[in-house]
């Protein structure tokens, strides 16, 4: 069982928490259910996957019909690509509906009801950290040859001999200066800390962490 | 649609160049290349400043990363390139180049959220910025200078036995034209960026049917491992599509399409001892700078081709490229590294 800790500042409604944020103006206006982006939805080829069902529940403007797409598996399984933006021929665009429904299942504690939604911890774990001590979202050290199998034998080779490889392909890898892969210097990585504070990045990045603590 | 609407203006000097996380971290020597043509051969300026930072892109699109934190990080580069009189940006990535056209977009529309992202700029580094004249993703530049960039090549994208144009495959990267058609040569649906580049080059290219569609990154379907099958279930639509017109080569766009391009295709050999070419090598992947660098005559080890997973020989020997084979896995310095491991499958 899910202990759920959920907080309280949506006392407005889980509705008005979509509408409060810039992006859900773009992202749904009057989605007339045809379906077309869930024909070219990438994530439908994958999952039981269906934005056009997303669509239909936001807009049925149903405080308990959103609260469970926001406990939900669903809007977790978008991959953001944003082939529906071109195609809906009403100008909707379901992948950015997704951001917005994610940002409030984050800040209500929802996202823990849900199997997919609590792996954002270790999206926070990763990528966060990541960001937060190197100001890069992904560098070759965060890639573990053993964690990433996939990426297969040359990167193994890559990784064993980072410095010489980087150097003989022109990169500055680990070095200060400009270049790829270059150490960002700690003045520059004081300023995107002040950054994420000032915008609430390490707000939500910290109820994410807290969240987790209540897994099932 | 007029026809007009699927070109788009993209400047012709003077760019502040913003790098990649995944195209530095997979492909290194492709942002090196690129500066190198645009610097070297085509005498054009481009600065780099070392005080820019991830646009935080994937974070964002991983949702761990606010709309507020993101314009911010953004406004800080843009307050870099302020500071060093440029006004040009020219981003290596697509998804960074989708999110500076984002965040543009929705300044436009909504300017009180860029006075609040000034006043979080400022709070935060007391910097302040100019909104960029323009924003060019690094294949519009080579794009745009592709008829010169051929007029200098040493080799062509021709097989050099026969004189016949090799065949390519394009993938565009969806946040290059999807979110806004209008930033991208051909729009999302008829992308042009890449396929003008390869028949300037000599090759033909083809218009398979899954060009469009996405290779899979899905950003935290990529990332977090439980959900991995999304991204090489999506890359794999592509390559079955594309394999009947038996392509030379693939080029993309995206840092990130052409690393899953090129990985995919050994873990699918792996998974279903399949490959997609019928030599059994795979197809090899390369990106519009490695592309551009291929033909103007770099060392295809100096340009970082030995990265690939998909070994870059077959097109090499196609194109006539003369190459030091035993360059391949050999320092700067000149010493010779342990060669890596061979897949059980794709032939190297």
């Amino acid at each position: 069982m899910v202990k759920a800790k959920q907080e309280r500042h949506t006392e407005k409604g889980l509705l008005a928490a979509l509408h409060a944020d810039i992006r859900f103006g773009d992202a749904l206006k009057a989605c007339m259910n045809c379906g077309i982006c869930t024909a070219i939805c990438p994530a439908a080829s994958f999952y039981p996957y269906d934005p056009r069902q997303v669509c239909i529940q936001v807009q049925s403007n149903d405080e308990a019909v959103i609260e469970s797409l926001l406990k939900s598996d669903d809007i977790w399984q978008c991959g953001q690509c944003m082939s529906c933006k071109p195609r809906c021929p009403r100008g909707n665009v379901p992948g950015m509906l997704i951001q917005v429904l994610r940002k409030v299942s984050q800040e209500t504690g929802l996202f823990q009801y849900s199997e997919l939604g609590r792996l954002q911890y270790d999206i926070v774990v990763n990528i966060g950290n990541n960001l937060f001590e190197t100001g890069y979202c992904v560098t070759p050290d965060l890639m573990i040859p053993q964690n990433h199998p996939e990426q297969g034998p040359v990167w193994e080779w890559i990784y064993e001999n980072k410095a010489e490889v980087f150097e003989k392909v022109g990169a500055t890898y680990r070095q200060p200066g400009a270049g790829a892969c270059r150490d960002i210097d700690t003045e520059t990585l004081a300023e995107l800390h002040a950054i994420f504070e000032q915008t609430g990045c390490m707000e939500l990045m910290d109820k994410v962490r807290n969240f987790a603590g209540h897994r099932g | 649609m007029k026809w007009t609407s699927y070109e788009k203006e993209i400047a012709a000097d003077d760019f502040f160049y913003v790098r990649s996380c995944i195209r530095q971290t997979f492909f290194p020597g492709a942002e090196n290349v690129l500066l190198n043509i645009l610097r070297e051969r085509l005498k054009l300026t481009v600065v780099e400043d070392a005080r820019h930072t991830s646009c935080t892109g994937i974070g964002y699109h991983t949702d761990i990363v606010p709309l507020e934190t993101i314009m911010t990080v953004v406004a800080r580069q843009m307050a870099l390139m302020t500071e060093s009189g440029f006004k040009n940006l020219l981003v290596s990535c697509v998804t960074s180049f989708g999110i500076y056209n984002e965040v543009l977009h929705l300044w436009d529309d909504h300017p009180e959220l860029e006075t609040k992202v000034r006043e979080h700029l400022w709070r935060a580094t007391r910097r302040e910025f100019v909104k960029p004249a323009n924003v060019a993703h690094a294949s519009d530049v080579i794009y745009k200078y592709r008829r010169e960039i051929a007029q200098m090549a040493q080799y062509k994208l021709v097989n050099a036995q026969t004189g016949e144009p090799l065949k390519g495959v394009d993938h565009i990267g969806c946040h290059y034209a999807k979110i806004f058609p209008v930033k991208g040569i051909g729009g999302a649906e008829f992308p042009r960026v890449l396929s003008d580049v390869v028949t300037e080059f000599g090759a033909s290219s083809v218009d398979y049917p899954e060009r469009r569609h996405c290779c899979g990154f899905g950003f935290r379907q990529y990332i977090l491992k439980e959900t991995r099958g999304y991204s090489v279930s999506n890359s794999k639509i592509k390559f079955e599509s594309m394999a009947p017109y038996q392509p030379d080569f693939i080029v993309a766009n995206c840092p990130g399409c052409a690393m899953f391009l090129d990985r995919w295709q050994y873990t699918l050999s792996e998974m279903e001892g399949k490959t997609y070419d019928a030599a059994g090598r795979g197809i090899p992947v390369l990106s519009h700078e490695e592309l551009a660098g291929l033909v103007l005559g770099y060392d295809p080890w100096e340009i970082g081709l030995q990265m690939h997973q998909v070994q870059p020989e077959s097109l090499l020997e196609k194109m006539g490229v003369v190459f030091d084979p035993g360059g391949k896995f050999r320092t700067r310095g000149g010493r010779q590294l342990p060669r890596p491991q061979e897949p059980d499958i794709l032939l190297v």
